[in-house]
């Protein structure tokens, strides 16, 4: 694999998206490989891609991050979720070669996104402490989809529960209804919800 | 999957050029559709022309009132943007009913309309499917069709549209606006959305190549409130069996404007015409409100596994236009 790793330390995934990157150009007309330049919990890779590899098989298969699981590989249960320039996606359904510049965070750039080294991100300890999981196939996903969804109230974005006369601009108030509606795209075949949504209260308690 | 080339157009015309160039085209906007048919083997294109990186990602206010959504802008940004949650919430509304948060922050607007449908006989490359091998036969006819059309459906086809947005879009008189290599055209997204009729393969009107470059929303009549409901199987997550988008204005009790939609009922929003003209002018109560919706519903012709849309259809839009009464 033809990757250069540099260490970006305290990279956010908050950073907007990009410009056009300003390295790779487009292949030659009729190329089915691109170079993408990506930035991963932190670390910079260029690799060479093929256009149907999906981000997620680029993580797992390429960068050896297999914290991103692949339930489904149909945007139906979302256990391969992932930030995307701080925006939760499900990574099965993306295209690598589309995401080029993107600064992308996995389960295990989580506890850096919380800037505490060595140590958990707050909602990984809420999962431990509220003993929300069986299996832990999900979890990776649960999370990644909470830290995106944290961050989506906070900045005021409705969901399909949230009252119509709620402040245009100001942070939703996360009652459990909100939490099971925003986390609805996440599925859990071992059935922990309760104590997910209990661990995601803990963090905005 | 087969392989693919891939082009990042940086302006309209470089998409509609790149697409028109070599093989077989497709646009890639957000991906949640066309990766997914690409993995399932439905759709096999030969080019991708990347049109996420296009400045097409603005919701604008027009000079006469309306609204221009991009056809690039995130569903997710869509549903949350101020304007639309004031004035149109119906569409907010219906987007935010629709997918998960993460497929919703990725889906585009354009992409969203163009979703193909959900009938698992289409997504089955080993069923006959006239939507997807045209003159196969629609497998759906016979089978399962529990989700299936229950109003303008034909054998050629059966299916339903997918897209809650476009229910909405029905409901408030939405237009599309077109780019294409040889200039660009509007179309009303009633007349651009299509019914199966013997060319099941096409969904919309859209001429190959063409591109969605946004969908313009008139200003609604002043005073008008509006509101999108939706029944699945699941309280969350799942496509519509059937949903319903109405905009409403009274005056003096009595309705000056209507324009209701009913979505999972057919292979397009189904704008209910006959029920807004029965009500124009009219007091809505419960029983004028269930008399123009039989009216409108007599026309349907469910399936073996179907006939409960009807009722199910019939008793959202009652529920809604009450509700919708109430706060007028
Ligand atoms: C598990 C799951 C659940 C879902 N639930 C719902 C639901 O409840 N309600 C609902 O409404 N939707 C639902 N969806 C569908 C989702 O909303 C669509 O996949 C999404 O809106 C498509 O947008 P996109 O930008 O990703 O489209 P893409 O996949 O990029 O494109 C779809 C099609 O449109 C074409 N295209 C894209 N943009 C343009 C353009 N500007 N001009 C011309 N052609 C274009 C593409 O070539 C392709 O053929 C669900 C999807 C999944 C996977
Ligand atoms: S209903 Fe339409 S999409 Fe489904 S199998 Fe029949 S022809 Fe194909
Ligand atoms: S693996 Fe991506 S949503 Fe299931
Ligand atoms: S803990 Fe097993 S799937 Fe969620």
């Amino acid at each position: 694999m033809d990757s250069s790793e540099e260490s970006h330390a305290g990279a956010s995934a908050q950073a907007v998206r990009h410009a056009p990157w300003p390295g790779p150009a487009d292949s030659p007309a009729g190329a089915t490989e691109s170079r993408v330049a990506l930035r991963v919990n932190g670390f910079s890779h260029t690799t060479e891609v093929d256009h149907r590899t999906t981000l997620l098989d680029l993580l797992r298969e390429r960068l050896a991050l297999t914290g991103s699981k692949k339930g489904c590989d149909h945007g139906q249960c979302g256990a391969c979720t992932v930030l995307v320039d701080g925006r939760r996606v499900n990574s099965c359904l993306l295209l690598a070669v589309a995401q080029d510049g993107a600064e992308v965070v996995t389960v295990e750039g989580l506890a850096d996104l919380a800037g505490e080294d060595g140590d958990l991100h707050p909602l990984q300890r809420a999962f431990l402490d509220r003993d929300a999981f069986q299996c832990g196939y999900c979890t990776p996903g649960q999370l990644c989809s909470a830290v995106g969804m944290l961050e989506e109230a906070r900045a005021g974005a409705p969901s399909a529960v949230t009252d119509p006369q709620q402040g245009l601009g100001s942070a939703v108030r996360l009652t459990g209804e909100e939490i099971r509606e925003r986390l609805s795209g996440n599925l859990c075949r071992c059935g922990a919800y309760p104590h997910i949504v209990e661990a995601v209260r803990d963090v905005i308690a | 999957m087969k392989p693919v080339s891939y082009v990042r157009a940086r302006s309209v015309e470089e998409a509609t050029a790149a697409h028109a160039g070599r093989g077989e085209a497709r646009y890639l906007g957000g991906g949640t559709n066309l990766v997914d048919l690409m993995k399932l083997g439905v759709e096999r294109p030969e080019v991708l022309v990347d049109i996420t990186r296009l400045p097409l990602d603005q919701v604008e206010e027009q000079p006469d009132g309306a609204l221009r959504l991009g056809a690039t802008v995130r569903n997710s940004d869509l549903a949350a943007h101020p304007l639309l949650r004031d004035r149109y919430p119906v569409v907010s509304q219906a987007v935010l009913s629709g997918a998960s948060g993460q497929l919703r922050n990725v889906a585009t607007t354009g992409g969203n309309l163009l979703q193909r449908t959900r009938c698992a006989y289409f997504q089955d490359v080993s069923k006959p499917c006239n939507k997807r091998v045209p003159g196969s036969g629609c497998a759906a006819l016979d089978g399962v069709n529990h989700d299936h059309a229950v109003l303008g459906h034909s054998p050629h086809c059966v299916a339903t549209h997918p897209s809650d947005l476009a229910v909405a879009l029905a409901a408030v008189d939405a237009v599309v606006e077109l780019a294409g290599p040889g200039g660009g055209r509007a179309v009303p997204v009633t007349d651009f959305l299509r019914l199966p009729e013997d060319v099941p393969e096409r969904d919309t009107v859209i001429s190959h190549g063409e591109l969605i470059t946004a969908v313009v929303l008139p200003p609604l009549p002043p005073g008008s409130v509006s509101r999108y409901r939706k029944a699945r199987e699941r309280a969350s997550y799942a496509f519509a069996l059937a949903s319903v988008a109405a905009v409403l204005r009274l005056e003096d009790g009595v309705v000056s404007h209507l324009g209701l939609a009913f979505g999972g009922l057919a292979h397009r929003p189904w704008r209910a015409r006959r029920a807004e003209a029965a009500l124009l002018g009219a007091r809505p109560t419960p029983e004028a409100v269930a008399r123009a919706l039989d009216a409108e519903l007599a026309e349907a012709v469910p399936l073996r596994d179907n006939a409960y849309k009807v009722s199910l259809a019939r008793d959202l839009a009652a529920q809604v236009l009450g509700s919708l009464t109430a706060t007028a």
